[in-house]
């Protein structure tokens, strides 16, 4: 049993305009001392699926369906009283926005104290001391000094430090990093990841590392799951990520990555077209619009998660093609899936993964 | 017309911080800066978090009042009689997508408001349709423009910002992390649209950002800061070449490489020693007190940009 399981989780926002279908499907194991790496496209659903494992959705969002189990334990459904006993102590979350989620009116002294005293048992003086200590452990000079000061009279970069001695002060059980570093520049985030990786292996903290920075997910992650429109399109270790990437999308993903190494400033790739409306998902693969290798088979239904190779599974039509070119899938003319070659190296993921 | 769009001389900006009962200490977040930006020019500007990046952008555009020194736009020093058509023609694109947005107006009305303010259109046609061409050319779809700034994620609400931004067709941007919140593929998006914007309407841009492989590629000339000082500062390849500085050095050191083999191989310069607070500065040199080479003189004098290759400068006693 991993630590956490999310399974086939499904959240959505119910708007005036119809449901935005945020996260549709989407499952992973995460174990103790272990980090995740998720990437994938702005708007792609990986806040909301953070969001969805600590029960602190926005309103008109909920979880639709799925299962979220942390040691064992259920945690949809398992009611506010529950969850405050896991935010925070077990699992707690470095938030996208700083500037949000620091309250403007309390000093940054105010807000950490108060949290450390919330979730752990030291008593006040002992809560400053520790305060002081994390604003050190994360590099911002004079801690006494900030801790007097307001959000707004700190840089983005400290504020988003700040928010990351919070986190850490609790010694959670799983750390949600969500874009942790983006405010950071990189002397100060190579110091940053070095101190989470130092808890990771004393603690034992598993880390959920959500972020655009394709360079701290290669140096940082042991699995990584790549998103798009709310589900998952890819997984694997970071090495089977970066150098076979197999689903269309991740292909386009790293070929828009600018090179620090190339002098001549040449035009960068996008993947060309718009994102997903979520409001109207297809029925097919949701990038089959951007898709330069779209089939007919990808507007009509989604590819289920089929490996294509050692821990690296992936939800693309064109794996499931090669593999019956291979000889390892059987498809019907319509091109779903009859008959998998088990012994082969592809076969449909037991875990279900994003597939319907 | 002068070559320069921008000039910024000796400017610094201290804010008044409180350090005990009626007492307060400057904190000088940018001390003595100065710089040109050439017309359709960009100037990247890294540097450590804190070290004053984006309080130089803001008071350029006169957000914050400069506590010294002078910003000249176009031939003109900006001031009481100049700031009106200043604010116009010079924008910014904040670091922050979450607060700089107003969160009781929608889209449209956000990326509107700069037209509403300096008069841009004849009829409200116009206005609506000059408003689903600046979220078009962000790629914002015509059906989001009635939503709000919140039901977006952190990467949609940076390109409203910047459609918000492009709204009043200004020549000059100060672009604060206008891509450190996007995925790269919308990332490459926007830089690409930033260099379109640059050669079709010769646009000039103050870059932020913290990744180097981002202001590398769009830059002409990068800026490195340091405590509130510029330390080296030239042009974009000699600098990832041929730094210098002891400080740039240690930055570039510790770009993260997306390549998992050379990110387990990559040898990082962990600067040792205390970050500096802007409010106790180090005598002499800012750098000293983490800097391997630092020597006695270091803690003397504040060393100055001096040219060490053509186009090339650096604050550095032991270079
Ligand atoms: N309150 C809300 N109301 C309606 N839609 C919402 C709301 N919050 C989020 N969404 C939608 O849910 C989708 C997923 O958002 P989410 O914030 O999870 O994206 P993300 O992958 O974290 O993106 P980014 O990388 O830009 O942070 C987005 O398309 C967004 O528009
Ligand atoms: N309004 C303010 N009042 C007081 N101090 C401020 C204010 N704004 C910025 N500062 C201080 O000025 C210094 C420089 O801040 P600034 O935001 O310019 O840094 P930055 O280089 O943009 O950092 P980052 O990369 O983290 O965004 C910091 O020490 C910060 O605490
Ligand atoms: S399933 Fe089809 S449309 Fe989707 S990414 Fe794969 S090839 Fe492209
Ligand atoms: S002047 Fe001295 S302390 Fe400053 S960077 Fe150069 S060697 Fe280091
Ligand atoms: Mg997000
Ligand atoms: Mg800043």
């Amino acid at each position: 049993m991993a630590m956490l399981e999310v399974r086939d989780l499904h959240t959505s926002f119910f708007t005036p305009a119809g449901e935005v279908k945020a996260v549709n499907g989407v499952s992973f194991n995460l174990d103790s001392g272990k980090v995740l790496g998720i990437v994938g496209e702005s708007g792609s659903g990986k806040s909301v699926t953070a969001y969805s494992v600590l029960q602190i959705l926005t309103h008109p969002g909920r979880i639709v369906s799925g299962s979220i189990k942390f040691n064992g334990q259920e945690l949809v459904d398992a009611g506010e009283s529950v969850m405050r006993t896991i935010r925070g102590n077990k699992i707690s979350i470095i938030f996208q926005d700083p500037m949000t989620s620091l309250n403007p009116v309390y000093t940054i002294g105010n807000q950490l104290t108060e949290a450390i005293l919330l979730h752990t048992d030291r008593n006040k003086e002992q809560a400053k001391q520790r305060a002081v200590e994390m604003l050190e452990l994360v590099g911002i000079n004079e801690p006494e000094k900030r801790l007097r000061q307001y959000p707004y009279e700190l840089s983005g970069g400290m504020r988003q430090r700040v928010m990351i001695a919070m986190a850490l002060a609790c010694e959670p059980d799983i750390l949600i990093a969500d874009e942790p570093t983006t405010a950071l520049d990189v002397t100060i985030q190579a110091q940053i990841l070095e101190l989470m990786q130092d808890l990771q292996k004393k603690l034992g903290m598993a880390i959920i590392m959500i972020t655009h920075d394709l360079g701290v997910i290669a140096s940082l992650c042991d699995e990584v799951i790549v998103m798009y429109a709310g589900s998952v399109c890819e997984r694997g270790t970071a090495d089977a990520i970066f150098y076979h990437p197999a689903h269309e999308y991740t292909k386009g993903l790293m070929r828009s990555i600018p090179s620090i190494d190339d002098d001549e400033r040449e035009r960068l790739v996008p993947i060309t077209g718009t994102p997903i409306d979520l409001l109207n998902m297809p029925a097919g693969c949701p990038f089959a619009p951007r898709c330069d290798n779209a089939m007919k088979v990808c507007l009509t239904g989604r590819a289920k998660e089929v490996r294509v190779g050692r821990d690296h599974l992936s939800a693309c039509w064109m794996n499931v093609k090669e593999g019956s070119e291979r000889g390892v899938i059987r498809t019907d003319e319509e091109g779903q899936i009859t008959a998998i070659d088990l012994e082969g190296n592809m076969d449909v993921t037991a875990e279900g993964g994003s597939a319907q | 017309m002068s070559e320069n769009l921008l000039e910024v001389k000796n400017l610094k900006e201290y804010f008044p911080i409180n350090t005990g009962f009626l007492r307060t200490t400057p904190l000088k977040a940018v001390d003595d800066v100065s710089f040109t930006i050439g017309r359709g020019e960009t100037l990247g500007l890294v540097g450590e978090s804190g070290c004053g990046k984006s309080t130089v952008g803001r008071t350029i555009l006169h957000l914050y009042k400069p506590t010294a020194g002078q910003v000249i736009f176009d031939g003109k020093l900006v001031g009481p009689d100049t700031i009106k058509e200043y604010r116009r023609r010079a924008q910014i694109v904040f670091q922050d997508p979450y607060s700089s947005l107003n969160p009781r107006l929608t889209v449209a009305d956000i990326v509107g408001e700069p037209l509403d303010v300096n008069k841009l259109y004849k009829s409200k046609k116009e206005r609506s349709e000059r408003i689903l061409e600046l979220l078009g050319t962000v790629g914002i779809s015509s059906e989001q423009m009635t939503r709000y700034a919140h039901e977006f994620s952190g990467g949609q609400r940076q390109r409203i910002g910047i459609a918000r931004a492009l709204a009043s067709r200004p020549e000059f941007i100060v672009c604060d992390e206008p891509v450190s919140a996007l995925d790269v593929s919308i990332q490459a998006q926007v830089i690409n649209m930033f260099e379109d914007l640059q050669r079709q309407f010769g646009l000039s841009y103050l870059f932020i950002a913290h990744d180097l492989s981002v202001v590398k590629h769009i830059s002409n000339r990068i800026a490195v800061m340091y405590l509130g000082h510029i330390v080296e500062i030239a042009e974009a390849n000699e600098l990832y070449h041929h730094a210098v500085h002891p400080y740039t050095i240690s930055l570039l050191s510790a770009v993260p490489v997306p390549d998992p083999e050379r990110a387990r191989a990559s040898q990082r310069i962990v600067l040792e020693g205390d970050v500096p607070s802007p409010l106790h500065m180090p005598s002499g040199c800012p750098f000293r007190t983490r800097c391997s080479r630092a020597t006695d003189k270091c803690a003397e004098s504040c060393p100055q940009l001096a040219e060490v290759a053509p186009g090339h400068m650096a604050a550095c006693h032991n270079l």
